[in-house]
């Protein structure tokens, strides 16, 4: 299981602005979910383990590679999922946008045809290979953003919000999905049913991480919080 | 299926024919349309048009949906014409814009849009020199085609959104929140490359 250090972090997007405020935390859990306010930090803390937003101050690492100083290797083991998924599907049918992550890879044509195959029949998606992914439902379209990023075999997944855009079903199915897979999974959610099961729950509030426990403490505290 | 053309998979010899040389078919139409001069010359180019979507395993209705959107842009180039230079002219003219929208459509309908980014990317090879990167500028086409629904998308629901509140029709109450939130998409979009190392 990857192991994510975050020490010393602050993010200031201007100088008024203090989105994340001296973050430590070291992660190593396979299920990890982090709740908060809207713009409590959450999905700065985030885009922080893939490189996406490098931090003002302090570090961040995963397996010990630098997010500042090891970027592209970092991003080859850390996937990312957004909310929208229409901003995240990148190429027109289904079975390019899954293909579109696996280029620079050194694969020849046939593996890359037969990983995106695969991938498409694993998350029920076969059918819809040659589709316009802008004709996809919901749902699928977030099932194929999904699968664009496993697609590549990352060791960890951060999935921010994935579920708020989509009714109860298929929330559902992407929590089954997530549940299934083998991978580290750290996500952003404001679903907390999601987080069920999950081995630790980071709650932030004001760009501060205020409580770091197991699901149903943390949640708790979560309400409480909000209340 | 949509009307923009993209990919309808398929067996027929137009999809097995390489995408450059479907591209570079599509350019020497193109230089060729320059010699169409006579209605009847237009009548004929539209037949071989019409023939190559049915060879293609395409029936004539999709060929017509491509034509739909050119509907204003073709009658009001008609109207010139036919005030300007006569019906032949007018015949000629829009008949021409047809034929190669057609060719155009009949590329993407029979053809992968990774294997056209691929074959633009080959073609742009030489651009190196001159320090263009053609993987980039396969990956604008791509992208391109991909947004064009996404913005369509994005229009309905800021019409829908002007209706719901019992706004009349204001292209700047359109144009402004459409405008904002294609800047919002194409920074998420960016956000989404870069995640997925785009730019390693």
């Amino acid at each position: 299981m990857p192991v994510i250090e975050v020490r010393g972090v602050s993010h200031a997007y201007d100088e008024r602005r203090v989105v994340l405020d001296e973050v430590d935390v070291r992660v190593a859990e396979q299920r990890v979910g982090v709740v908060g306010a809207n713009g409590s930090g959450k999905s700065t803390f985030a885009r922080l383990l893939n490189g996406l937003v490098l931090p003002t101050s302090g570090t961040v690492t995963v397996d010990g590679l630098d997010t500042r100083r090891d970027g592209r290797a970092v991003r080859r083991r850390v996937g990312f999922c957004f909310t929208d998924p229409d901003a995240q599907i990148v190429m027109p049918t289904v079975a390019e946008d899954v293909a579109f992550g696996l280029r620079r890879r050194g694969l020849s044509q046939r593996e890359v045809d037969e990983r995106v195959a695969a991938t498409l029949a694993a998350y029920g998606l076969d059918g819809h290979a040659d589709h316009p992914a802008h004709l996809l439902s919901g749902g699928q379209k977030q099932l194929l953003a999904l699968a664009s990023v496993l697609v590549t075999e990352p060791d960890l997944l951060v999935m921010d919000e994935p579920t708020t855009l989509l009714d109860l079903r298929n929330a559902t199915r992407i929590a089954e999905v997530v549940a299934g897979l083998p991978q580290q999974v750290l996500l952003v959610t404001h679903h907390l049913d999601l987080l069920a099961g999950f081995d630790r729950v980071l709650v932030f509030d004001e760009g501060r991480l205020v409580c770091d426990d197991v699901p149903e403490p943390a949640v708790a505290y979560y309400r409480k919080l909000m209340a | 299926m949509s009307t923009l053309g993209l990919y309808r998979p398929g067996t027929s010899w137009l999809h097995r024919v390489p995408a450059g040389a479907k591209l570079g078919g599509l350019v020497l139409a193109g230089i060729g349309s320059v010699l169409l001069d006579e209605p009847w010359q237009v009548a004929v180019a539209l037949a071989v048009a019409g023939m190559l979507y049915l060879s293609a395993g395409l029936p004539l209705a999709a060929a017509g949906r491509q034509l739909r959107p050119l509907l204003w842009i073709g009658l009001v180039t008609a109207g010139f014409h036919l005030v300007v230079t006569g019906w032949q002219r007018a015949v000629v003219v829009v008949g021409v814009i047809a034929v190669l929208v057609l060719l155009a459509a009949l590329v993407t309908l029979t053809t992968r849009t990774t294997d056209l980014v691929g074959a633009v990317v080959r073609a742009a090879g030489p651009l190196r020199v001159l320090r263009v990167d053609p993987e980039r500028l396969g990956l604008m086409i791509a992208l391109a085609i991909r947004c064009v629904p996404v913005v369509v998308g994005l229009a309905e629901e800021v019409r829908d959104a002007q209706r719901a509140r019992g706004l009349t029709a204001s292209p700047r109450a359109f144009a402004v929140p459409l405008l904002v939130r294609s800047l919002r998409h194409a920074d998420a979009l960016g956000e989404a490359l870069a995640a997925r190392g785009v730019d390693d």
